[in-house]
């Protein structure tokens, strides 16, 4: 292929990547309830429209999803962190068919796990809750967070936890004060995919939520309406800003980390 | 005084036995140096007596107390490591202080003294606010070093500590710790696989090979008489002959060295003991030379012929082919004024003295 029909190629490839996300400001300020051209004219009605007093269902949704995204966030970080630990500094029996199964959720069919989490939730008659959602996000953000801190994990040279041990600190302060510091920037980069990860997780929500809507499962019930959609425009339009911001700061927390460890990028998720 | 003593130390990790049955002396105030190749265990000795490494079987005892269930961090050791692992997130100060964190007898003052006191000792006074990563090699090896050497521990374990700094640095360093170990008068224990390290900085050195000391000396009996062949071709360049031992009779040890004819041998020159029967002795190079036609020098002389020259400036390297050795001999001979550099295929004559022959363990 010769360098013109290659840059026709991405250019092509990246708008079929990114118009339809950029659709979505678009028409969250057009003032009209079809998503069609020609556009009407600007407004911020829909904007207001999503912080009125009668989008409660909304808002409750917007607060369930937080709850879940920020202990999921938490647990399957504290789970990344152990399980990085001990496939970088110890040697056990198994140990890459155990790393294997509990990596394997980055690529299994998620309606297999929320169909088979939903069967087993109801037979040892948990039931469905928010409860169910985070385990279930847990479940598959901690392969995530295993990848991301098994990286900071791995960058960190074993000698300087035994220098510190050598100097007289005891291995839990040794963890404190060298490894976690210096493991920080990882640790928040993980913290903050799994949030969002968890944030725009749509099936095992809507299998695993019950009465309690995450956000995204909410809007799929809204979309029944249409003259909602505008307002769903408006959402997606502040999620997607907040999604990207995230992500910027993940990564630039990771890449500090790098530098502080005086490391060379060997690249990450961005 | 003995500072530390192994006894009988074993280590197996799994089906691998690391180190067998080591037994060692080491004085207080010592320079003494872990010597081999890479696996023999030098390294794995260290980090027994450091405490990182448990040992299978045996003892470890640090200035009269066993190290058995003692912690590396409740040791009276303290490490400088390969990597030098600075901490990558604290200042020079920092690092250098992180160790007096336990002392809680200290106040600041007395804590920035003993830091400055460290640094200035090093040679990186005023380096303190410095962040790590704007260190160059041989700054991180000597913040390493002061970050030890402030707890004042019994022992310092270096382990390596040279090997990633390029060579006129590593001279400098070996000299400036030399010095520096006889300034504080610790006894240092170092691993290294450079024999000539070894050679210039220790009091005394054991080389190892496959989890064994092989040889236990002072460097200069170590060059010159070497205990067995491998240890004699691992500790600079060693010609090996085949020889024979005819008598071996109380001090009286009538070898034949092919090549070289039959000589006779003192103890000394049989560190291992002598039995007749087929064995190997040992010559280095500097201990043989061209018998150019104006030099005056007296031993024996015997027909060679140059098969390889190696021209490094102050040496010149010959290979000589000897009468009835299989292999030709390594030759080296200072380039003085007025000696010329002989050509591959000249004939020549090689002058050589029994003294300086030593007969392998058989």
């Amino acid at each position: 292929m010769s360098g013109r029909s290659l840059r026709i190629y991405a250019f092509v490839y990246l708008v079929f990547l990114y118009a339809p996300i950029a659709l979505l400001p678009i028409f969250a300020f057009n003032d009209g309830t079809i998503i069609a051209f020609p556009l009407q004219g600007g407004t911020t009605r829909w904007f207001t429209e999503l912080f009125a007093a009668r989008s409660t269902a909304l808002h409750e949704s917007v607060i369930n999803s937080l709850i879940v995204a920020s202990i999921t966030a938490v647990f399957s970080t504290l789970l990344g962190i152990c399980a990085a630990r001990a496939a970088t500094r110890y040697r056990f029996p198994a140990q890459r068919g155990i790393m294997g199964l509990i990596m394997l959720p980055l690529v299994l069919p998620e309606i297999i796990v929320a169909v088979s989490l939903l069967i087993v939730f109801m037979n040892v008659g948990l039931g469905i809750s928010l409860w169910t959602v985070i385990m279930g996000h847990v479940l598959i953000c901690t392969p995530f967070c295993i990848a991301i801190l098994n990286s900071s994990f791995q960058n960190l040279d074993p000698a300087i936890e035994e220098a510190a041990h050598d100097l007289g600190e005891t291995q839990w302060n040794t963890f404190r004060l060298i490894t976690l510091p210096l493991v920080m920037p990882g640790i928040i980069s993980s913290l903050l995919i799994s949030f969002t990860i968890s944030l725009d997780e749509f099936i095992i929500a809507f299998f695993l939520s019950g009465t309690d809507p995450t956000l995204p499962v909410y809007l799929w019930s809204q979309l029944r309406f249409p003259q909602r959609l505008p307002v769903v425009m408006a959402l997606g339009t502040i999620l997607v800003v907040l999604s990207i911001l995230i992500l910027i700061l993940a990564e630039t927390m990771r890449r500090y980390g790098l530098r502080r460890a005086g490391l060379k990028d060997k690249g990450g998720f961005l | 005084m003995t500072m530390i003593t192994l006894q009988g130390v074993e280590k197996h990790y799994g089906d691998y036995h690391a180190l067998r049955g080591i037994n060692l002396d080491i004085q207080a105030g010592e320079f003494f140096s872990l010597l081999g190749p890479s696996g023999c265990g030098k390294t794995t000795l260290l980090r027994t007596i450091a405490g990182f490494e448990d040992v299978t079987d045996g003892t470890v005892t640090i200035d009269g107390q066993p190290m058995a269930n003692v912690p590396a961090n409740r040791r009276p050791t303290n490490m400088v490591f390969q990597s030098y692992a600075i901490f990558p997130h604290l200042n020079v100060a920092q690092n250098v202080a992180f160790g007096l964190r336990r002392r809680k007898d200290l106040n600041a003052a007395a804590r920035n003294t003993l830091v400055e006191d460290a640094l200035d000792m090093v040679g990186l006074d005023g380096y303190g606010k410095r962040a790590a990563h704007a260190l160059s090699g041989g700054q991180r090896q000597r913040v390493a070093l002061a970050r030890a050497l402030i707890l004042k521990p019994k022992v310092l374990l270096l382990d390596e500590p040279l090997s990633a700094l390029d060579k006129k640095l590593r001279e400098q360093m070996q000299s400036e710790l030399r010095r520096l170990q006889r300034q504080v008068g610790i006894t240092f224990i170092l691993v290294t696989h450079d024999q000539e390290e070894a050679l210039i900085m220790s009091d005394r050195i054991a080389v190892m090979f496959e989890g064994q000391i092989a040889q236990l000396a002072d460097p200069q009996t170590l060059y010159r008489r070497p205990i067995s062949r491998q240890v004699g071709e691992f500790i600079g360049v060693m010609n090996i002959l085949p020889a024979e031992v005819k008598i071996a009779v109380g001090a009286r040890i009538a070898v034949d060295v092919a090549g070289l004819g039959p000589v006779m041998l003192t103890p000394d020159q049989c560190p291992a003991g002598a039995k007749t029967g087929q064995t190997h002795v040992g010559i280095r190079p500097e201990t043989m030379a061209i018998a150019f036609e104006n030099d005056t020098d007296t031993g024996n002389l015997i027909d060679g012929q140059v098969e390889e020259v190696a021209y490094y400036g102050d040496m010149t390297y010959y290979d000589v082919r000897l009468q009835n050795i299989e292999r030709p001999v390594t030759i080296s001979m200072k380039n003085l004024v007025g000696r010329h550099v002989l050509q591959r295929g000249e004939k020549t004559k090689v002058r050589w003295d029994e003294r300086s022959l030593v007969l392998f363990k058989q």
